[in-house]
């Protein structure tokens, strides 16, 4: 397959940036603090834990798979990170990471050697996970210690920087460099691209796969020590809907769901692109020129979601499909 | 198949009452709606699609509904006939939005787990608009007779739900219509060479889905006799494809059984079932329907690679 930089497909990679800043530009215009302090640090605080629960994502989709578990994976690590956050701000974050590692690792075996279609292989660790949660907290949410410091993991401030968006900077900064610059990411476009041909070349596949499952499932523990951090509990039912959210924004920022073709940076554009609509939509309401009810956020959330995939539709596979 | 019958032998060992008609009734009234719902995701996924939708449409369906019956939209004249233009309406609109998933996925080549994302998403908040996310009650026997009415001892949505069983049953196993499906899943750039009409078959499929979820979400408001637009159908999509991947349905399309779905769906219920009575909590079962859709679909692969 020839990867000639066609116009059509830059714009289809690319446009997801172009309606991010006209976006923000829409807002700095019209809201007065719309481009403020606290609305900024604000929106980032929130939109971390999306961000790094759709970074996971956005590694598994380009191998070609999906991954429906990290959602009740977060809640999970959310409840974690809570029972063991009396004991300080390491051992918190631990729990809830090594539990996600624990599902990622779960269904990464599930994909590769009891090949188990990614889809119903998570759809399973989520139900799994879920349930886990629920009887780890007894049915109700874990509050955290506020004496062992777990708390800024959440609410905490780096200099002038919510923390939660620090680490989400500094995983997709990671990520993008595993994606462009190594071997590993590399290999995770090619089993993407074309899995037998990758096997064939002496690519190693399984263990790839199995890494990036394994990724996910870490980032969601994580997406879970934040979200624990962030609201001072565990939250067992939390995260319910998050893997459809993480979703959304990893093809709003033009990753292919067949795999093969993806960005680290276009899904963070497009992480910010749904949490920055919501954010604009709240302000409209405080305008007072129109009063959307919170139910209008899905509606929205939805259609934006079918315009970008009918776009993409329209401009990525229009060339190759058959005529 | 056998799991089923190992399930009914323990249980007619271990569980205190199993035996007896009210435990059918309780069994199969509730798992009525998760058959009617997997019975359309079986013809969806058999031309190698996916209906995460299924959901939503129960919610749109429960909450159009009653507001037509109650009056809500236009003031209705006698009551028979307001519950009968209710029912057409919700089903209508259900079938109309799954036609509108088989249009994305047939003529815009979208994937079917995103086509149907769309409205996953959309479509609850759709339910929640219309109804501005109130709990609408009734009491209307004329249509609760769908989900509590009893002819002969029977359950009324139990009937429904063999009707349409054995409708599609039928349909998949002996009509031209059943084999394009199947043809469409097992390979769809054959089957449009040889002349099945691929994007016709995949329409008609989400449009069935969308008319099951319909029925569903009016039996569920019926046996509730309140529409919920927070909750009804929440989490059915995953209920209804563990049924049809339990049931032996191949996930990647060409070979579906309809009465493997029932059967699906039944051994699920009665696992549930099976842990509450005994006394199991309710999120242990979770654990448990999770460990049962892999260990069914690691079989199906066995089968399959002998």
């Amino acid at each position: 397959m020839t990867r000639k930089p066609d116009l059509r497909i830059l714009l289809g990679t690319y446009g997801v940036v172009i309606a991010l800043l006209a976006l923000i530009a829409f807002g700095w215009w019209r809201y007065d603090n719309f481009v403020g302090f606290f609305n900024i640090t604000s929106v980032l605080r929130y939109n971390s834990m999306f961000a790094l629960v759709s970074l996971g994502m956005c590694f598994v989709i380009m191998t070609g798979g999906i991954d429906l578990s990290v959602g009740s994976t977060a809640a999970l690590g959310s409840v974690a990170a809570a029972l063991a956050s009396p004991y300080g701000i390491l051992p918190g974050a631990a729990a809830g990471i090594g539990v996600g590692l624990l599902v990622g690792a779960i269904n990464g075996l599930l994909v590769t050697r009891a090949n188990i279609m990614p889809f119903i292989a998570t759809l399973a660790t989520m139900l799994a996970a879920s349930g886990s949660a629920l009887l780890l907290a007894n049915n109700q949410s874990v509050s955290v210690s506020y004496e062992s410091g777990f708390t800024a993991l959440g609410q905490g401030n780096l200099w002038i920087l919510p923390i939660p968006a620090v680490i989400a900077g500094v995983a997709y900064l990671l990520g993008s460099v595993v994606l462009n610059f190594t071997s590993t990411g590399r290999t995770v476009l090619a089993i993407g691209g074309n899995e037998e041909a990758s096997r064939l070349m002496g690519l190693r596949t399984d263990a790839i796969k199995f890494l990036t499952y394994l990724a996910s499932g870490g980032l969601a523990g994580l997406a879970g020590v934040i979200l624990a951090a962030q609201f001072g509990a565990g939250q067992p039912i939390e995260g319910v809907g998050w893997e459809l959210f993480a979703i959304a924004s990893v093809v709003v920022g033009g990753t292919l769901l067949t795999g093969g073709v993806g960005s680290v940076g276009t899904t963070l554009a497009g992480v910010l692109l749904l949490g920055i609509l919501f954010n604009v939509l709240n302000f409209e309401n405080g305008m007072g020129w129109i009063s959307l009810s919170a139910y209008w956020q899905s509606v929205i959330r939805g259609a934006f979601l079918l315009v970008v995939v009918i776009i993409q539709a329209r401009m990525v596979t229009r060339p190759n499909a058959p005529a | 198949m056998i799991a089923l019958a190992l399930l009914l032998v323990f249980n007619l060992i271990f569980t205190r009452n199993f035996a007896t008609v009210q435990t059918l009734n309780v069994n199969l009234t509730q798992v009525c709606t998760i058959v009617i719902v997997a019975v359309g995701m079986t013809m969806v996924i058999g031309t190698g699609g996916i209906d995460l939708s299924v959901g939503s449409i129960m919610a749109i369906s429960g909450a159009l509904a009653p507001m037509i019956f109650l009056g809500t939209i236009f003031p209705v004249g006698p009551i028979g006939p307001a519950v009968a233009l209710a029912i057409c309406v919700a089903l209508l609109a259900a079938t109309l939005l799954g036609l509108f998933n088989g249009w994305l996925v047939a003529y815009f080549r979208i994937q079917p787990i995103v086509a149907t994302l769309v409205l996953f998403i959309a479509g609850r908040g759709i339910a929640q608009v219309l109804t501005n996310g109130n709990l609408q009650v009734f009491r209307t026997p004329e249509f609760q007779w769908i989900g509590l009415g009893r002819p002969f001892g029977i359950p009324v949505q139990v009937l429904i739900m063999a009707a349409i069983v054995l409708l599609a049953a039928w349909v998949l196993r002996r009509t031209v219509f059943g084999r394009a499906i199947l043809a469409t899943g097992g390979n769809e750039r054959a089957a449009e060479l040889s002349g099945v009409p691929v994007s016709r078959v995949k329409l008609a499929v989400y449009a069935i889905s969308g008319f099951c979820a319909g029925v569903a979400g009016l039996i569920v408001i019926a046996i509730n006799s309140a529409s919920d637009a927070n909750l009804v159908g929440l989490g059915m999509e995953l209920d209804a494809i563990a049924a049809v991947a339990v049931g032996g349905t191949l996930l990647s399309g060409g070979k579906a059984t309809i009465i493997g779905t029932l059967i699906g769906a039944l051994t699920i219920q009665l696992v549930r079932y099976t842990l509450l009575a005994n006394g199991v909590p309710d999120a242990a079962a979770l654990v448990v329907k999770a460990a049962i859709i892999v260990l069914a679909v690691w079989l199906q692969q066995q089968g399959r690679a002998r």
